[in-house]
């Protein structure tokens, strides 16, 4: 029964409406959007419902790692209620602003110390920073493989078998275990967490590692160890300058459209 | 750090012939090249690739390297990063670019980690910093919603290129330059990740990257039977259908004609945006469209921020009117 880790990270809504999307220019940071919570990163969703579909066939278990500080517990337990067997949480003010870098190099030591894992599932990019490398930082660090952007992935006979997905299509790919598998859109919805997956998720506590826990100094996570710069983080204007088509019915307004695509020769 | 020098440009080859984003990063390389004053060099790794060498070179490069081997006839990461990594410390360029492409998002962050570099993903527009000659990375973060500028210290910088993003330069045949065919040392046991099938899907009439009309639905569009009424339109405008990702995820249409983040980037001359609310998600996969035209209910939808001409209203009445007038005027 393989011993499976997945990866969650807690973000800003990305399905919060854009214009409630602010940046604070004076700290480079986005202003969290009132009233709406964070949520755990879809594609890591989609990463733990990878590994459950493994768990549902096969069995073995599912430990979830999130990182960050003042974690919400509301939102880290999710992958608990969908099914995860335990939550890890590195959660320290020195694990704040890393980079891909830093976070992937947390993980992996914290990884290292769970000890025992044949597949490491992450999304396939965090929907705050879409940098998608974090998967692939986690198997250099461990000395392993990685198959990025899945969309269907099986345990067989010690191996796993995933399908990649490439632009006209997908490939198969066969690999090693350990490894880690980074996941795609394309697996399909996560599942919703039951009432009794709920239950149970109050009642598990994570576990919480701080930088020593994962033998790491603190200088080598989050922003200390970061190896890339932000210099600027800003919103592209928009000039917004839209001419809307008016008719006294939608069929006319549609017919005027098209009469209008065409003196400005667009059709 | 002195002794990094030249920008170095992973080259991809599809049906024997360089790629479209890989002229556009020597199109990009070229004058981050020029403004360090230094050379730019194009690498290519395939089973056979020489034949391309050349069109890297009149596409802009100053020497091309060529790895060429039967285990590198396919893209396999262990294999590629291999051969990338001895490159790339034998070669030691300031700047190392790849295409933000089904290889490069594999490729480029498995090397940065190797090399121990920064390297920023999806790139949309690099500048070397004039005092500190350092790559500035710019590139989409939050789904579209906010730009990152990055730089790093460590050399090589790395960053991977957005499709379209960089103008390549005009192909001229009397550019002169240098190939290498490098040593190639593969150990078959040591490619852990193997590829054992690739299934393409096969595209009916034209390709969504390549079309100059682009007929695009969303998620209300409601399911796969109102697709065809976009499909209908996009065969009058000789263009083709794209979806933004909820009709992929509900599998009302392949995933292969999702245009957005995590899906295809569409430049066409016309977008015609159905029942797309605008997420930013999505707007990154058609903001390079010249002429974005939505039709959707909602008034307050994000895409009439992108669009240059809109319906407000139900694109069950408007469609019809719209796709027949337009019949109307290609007949007359």
């Amino acid at each position: 029964m393989p011993n499976m880790v997945v990866c969650c990270k807690q973000v800003i809504d990305p399905e919060a409406p854009p214009a409630s999307f602010k940046i604070d220019p004076s700290t480079n940071k986005v202003i969290p959007p009132a009233g709406v919570p964070p949520v755990i990163s879809p594609f890591d969703e989609q990463a733990v419902e990878a590994a459950l579909r493994i768990k549902d066939k096969h069995g073995g278990k599912i430990t979830v790692i999130s990182l960050g500080n003042n974690l919400l517990r509301d939102v880290v337990k999710k992958p608990l209620s969908m099914g995860a067997d335990e939550l890890v949480l590195l959660e320290d003010a020195a694990f704040e602003e890393g980079d891909s870098w830093s976070t992937a190099y947390a993980l992996s030591m914290a990884i290292k110390k769970i000890g025992e894992y044949d597949l490491i599932f992450c999304g396939r990019q965090a929907a705050d920073w879409d940098a998608g490398q974090v998967g692939c930082g986690i198997a250099e660090i461990l000395g392993i493989p990685c198959v990025t952007l899945a969309k269907n992935v099986e345990f067989i006979d010690g191996k796993a078998k995933v399908e990649r997905v490439i632009p006209d299509g997908y490939q198969v790919i066969e690999v090693t275990l350990p490894a880690v598998i980074t996941v795609s859109n394309e697996l399909g919805e996560a599942r919703y967490a039951t009432l009794k997956g709920i239950m149970a998720a109050a009642k598990k506590q994570p576990t919480v590692w701080k930088p020593a826990d994962i033998g790491v100094n603190p200088s080598e996570v989050g922003a200390a160890g970061r190896r890339t710069k932000l210099v600027k983080l800003f919103q592209p204007v928009k000039e917004g300058k839209c001419e809307l088509i008016e008719a006294d019915s939608p069929a006319e307004a549609g017919a005027k459209l098209a009469q209008r695509l065409r003196e400005a020769k667009l059709i | 750090m002195a002794d990094y020098k030249g920008v170095l440009v992973f080259g991809e080859i599809a049906d024997g012939k360089l790629t479209s984003i890989t002229a556009e990063l020597l199109g990009c390389g070229r004058r981050l090249a020029d403004e360090l004053k230094e050379e730019l060099i194009c690498i290519l790794v395939g089973d056979k690739v020489a034949d391309a060498a050349n069109s890297a070179i009149s596409s802009g490069a100053d020497k091309v390297y060529i790895a060429e081997d039967p285990l590198l006839k396919e893209y396999q990461t262990d294999a590629y990063l291999a051969v990338m990594e001895k490159a790339t410390k034998d070669i030691m360029p300031r700047i190392l670019l790849f295409g933000q492409t089904a290889i490069g998002r594999d490729l480029a962050p498995r090397l940065a980690f190797r090399l121990g570099t920064g390297l920023s993903m999806d790139c949309v527009e690099l500048n070397i910093d004039p005092g500190t000659k350092l790559l500035q990375q710019t590139r989409p973060v939050y789904g579209g919603n906010a730009r990152a500028t990055f730089t790093s210290e460590i050399f090589p910088q790395m960053a991977t290129v957005r499709q379209k993003a960089m103008t390549p330069l005009e192909p001229d045949a009397s550019r002169k330059g240098e190939i290498i065919p490098l040593k190639v040392e593969i150990d078959p046991a040591k490619i852990r990740a193997k590829v054992v099938q690739t299934v393409k899907e096969e595209v009916v009439g034209i390709k969504l990257e390549d079309a100059q009309t682009v007929v695009a639905g969303g998620r209300g569009i409601g399911g796969p039977e109102g697709f065809k009424q976009l499909e209908e339109l996009a065969k009058l405008l000789k263009g083709a259908v794209g979806a933004s990702r909820p009709p992929c995820d509900n599998k009302w249409v392949p995933e292969t004609i999702q245009i957005g983040l995590t899906g295809k980037i569409v430049t066409p001359e016309l977008y015609i945006a159905v029942g797309i609310s605008g997420a930013s998600q999505h707007i990154a996969g058609c903001s390079g469209a010249k002429n974005i035209v939505a039709i959707n209910k909602d008034p307050e939808a994000n895409i009439f921020k992108e669009a240059r001409f809109g319906v407000v209203g139900d694109w069950k009445q408007v469609l019809p009117a719209f796709t027949e007038k337009i019949k109307e005027l290609l007949a007359s």
